[in-house]
């Protein structure tokens, strides 16, 4: 069974989505995971409640949200329009900020994990080993931390790959451009072509699967916790 | 040089309040039961506590006072933790290095090599932390705090984690650290055995406060202080081996009480009990009887002429005395009994004859 040319363009979309919503999410979510693992703050669980909501809302929910803010009429529309852009909704820079809400839990969890883990040992180790703060997270906190780096980027990755409800919302249904894969599925399905829904479906269950046995197989030793 | 500290850190249900003045080289032992800030004092030198209103000063160097805080990582100390903890996905030879690369290459006083030959850890340098048992850990981690060339370097309970076997095994090491290096050593620890060897000064900590500093065998026959009363009392003697008898197998260690018999069959004896080093031998203070004469028929080779300082009632049944031997302080245990019928009392002349004594370095 072969992907038709469309359904390629929908896999690589939502390839390329995936691909760029980890890489900003890894950029973001390593300090935010940081400051979270180590803040005394004490109102830091009304931060890590925010953080979690992704993982526990509808999709459609947070669809009709980002929809509602990224829209013309919403502020970041707004703001766009003053600036003399595109608003965000219905293009593929707007399902990246859709797909970075939608997947932020999974990139900053287990990287927070990862680093609680750590504790503070190995950097006071670092810190009498003359390193500054910055040089202590780069030569030890990250390295110690690489197999939360691992499960964050598949888990955010497999994710993204994974979102359907967010990107109805917000990034409409338009072909070559924010049409993914998960999307072309649910058209195969309404009009009844079901062997190029089972083409779609299969590849996307095939690359799910190897990834998280990449995740486990790396992890064997280690014990992350997963959201 | 030396060191100054103040601290005063409040924790609620712990307070550290010291002001102390550490000598400027060889060991410098803190001692104290477990809670009484030993760790924190530490800490607080390294920069891993911060307090208002503390004041450290090393060399001409002021790390911090009311005014000023230097960030631990720019602080010259060498700090070794009671685990090892390594960096776990370096190897030996980069966990050592690790430090020195952040040191300003004029700063760099200790080769590399010299560390790694000082610590015995030549054949281990590609291997990974996992790799290697507790104490050859520990070991790594003293040379990479060394190979920083610090300007002191702290050491809290670095024996803690390992057993007997691999304490015996990392001991000799820190002797030869206290002999080639010339940077001054704080050493944390709970054990008198550890602090016996290897200190010079000491610092006696209890409940976040400083009983007393001092020469290790002052401290340890002080009957002011609470070490001289412990169940497990101890004398500490410093002397110079100055004659061998192979046929028995002993070695004759000089003081200004007069001269020890030491049986050479130890462990670490064959090798310390060269003619003219100087060694410290310990004494218990169970194994030390008090006589009015000199005994003439006794098995016990080690009789010195002694002067009762002062005696203080243990309990029902003994009492701890003081005695002066030379110039030198040791400490017996009787029972008070013994002490009443000898009627023992400050400034008698006596003899004490000493059971049995141990080599400690």
């Amino acid at each position: 069974m072969m992907l038709n040319e469309q359904d390629m363009v929908a896999l690589a979309i939502s390839l390329k989505l995936a691909a760029i919503t980890v890489l900003l999410l890894l950029l973001v979510g390593t300090p935010l995971a940081w400051w979270l693992a180590r803040t005394r703050w004490r109102f830091k669980f009304l931060l890590e409640a925010v953080f979690a909501l992704p993982l526990v809302l509808p999709p459609t929910v947070l669809g009709f949200y980002l929809l509602v803010v990224l829209g013309p009429r919403g502020a970041v529309g707004k703001a766009a329009e003053a600036m003399g852009a595109q608003p965000l909704a219905f293009t593929f820079a707007g399902l990246v900020v859709g797909s970075m809400v939608y997947s932020l839990p999974f990139v900053v969890q287990p990287l927070q994990a990862a680093f609680s883990a750590l504790g503070r040992r190995p950097l006071e180790v670092a810190a009498t080993l003359r390193a500054s703060p910055l040089d202590r997270f780069l030569t030890v906190g990250v390295p110690l931390a690489r197999s939360g780096f691992l499960t964050a980027t598949v888990l955010g990755f497999a994710h993204t790959l994974g979102e359907f409800g967010v990107v109805l919302m917000i990034g409409g249904n338009i072909p070559g451009r924010t049409k993914v894969a998960s999307i072309a599925i649910y058209d195969h399905v309404e009009s009844l072509q079901y062997a190029n829904a089972h083409a779609l479906a299969g590849v996307m269950l095939l690359l799910s699967f190897l990834m998280l046995v990449v995740v486990y197989a790396a992890n064997g030793r280690l014990n992350t916790v997963n959201p | 040089m030396s060191i100054e500290a103040r601290f005063q850190i409040d924790r609620g249900d712990f307070c550290l309040d010291v002001d102390v003045r550490f000598p400027g080289r060889g060991v410098s032992a803190v001692f104290g039961p477990s809670g009484s800030g030993k760790t924190t004092l530490l800490r607080a030198m390294a920069g891993l506590e911060k307090a208002a209103g503390s004041y450290l000063k090393v060399g001409d160097q002021v790390w911090q006072d009311e005014t000023c805080f230097i960030a631990p990582h720019r602080r010259a100390v060498g700090y070794v933790f009671q685990e090892p903890s390594l960096f776990e996905h370096l190897d030996v030879r980069r966990n050592i290095a690790y430090g020195r690369k952040r040191v300003a290459p004029e700063a760099r006083k200790v080769s590399l090599e010299h560390v790694i030959d000082l610590l015995g850890l030549g054949r281990l340098l590609a291997r990974y932390p996992r790799q290697l048992s507790g104490g050859e850990q520990q070991r790594v981690a003293i040379a990479r705090a060394l190979a920083t060339s610090p300007a002191v370097l702290l050491m809290d309970e670095p024996l803690a984690s390992l057993d007997e076997a691999r304490k015996d095994e990392i001991l000799p090491y820190f002797e030869s650290l206290h002999r080639e290096l010339d940077i001054p050593m704080l050493y944390v620890s709970h054990s008198k055995d550890e602090v016996m060897r290897l200190g010079d000064h000491m610092v006696l900590l209890d409940k976040g406060r400083v009983l007393a500093t001092g020469g290790v065998a002052e401290v340890f026959s002080s009957m002011d202080l609470p070490l001289a009363h412990a169940p497990d009392a101890r004398s500490v003697i410093e002397g110079v081996v100055v004659a061998q008898d192979e046929e028995f197998g002993l070695s004759y260690v000089e003081f200004s009480g007069g001269r020890f018999a030491v049986a050479n069959n130890g462990l670490v004896a064959d090798e310390s009990l060269v003619l003219g080093s100087t060694v410290r031998l310990l004494v218990r203070a169970s194994d030390i009887s008090v006589t009015l004469e000199r005994a003439s028929n006794t098995s016990v080779m080690n009789v010195f002429a002694a002067t009762v300082a002062e005696l203080a009632r243990e309990g029902a049944a003994h009492v701890t005395v003081s005695l002066s031997v030379g110039a030198v302080a040791m400490i017996a245990r009787i029972t008070r009994k013994s002490a009443t019928v000898l009627g023992l009392e400050p400034g008698m002349r006596v003899f004490v004859q000493i059971k049995s004594v141990a080599l400690l370095r």
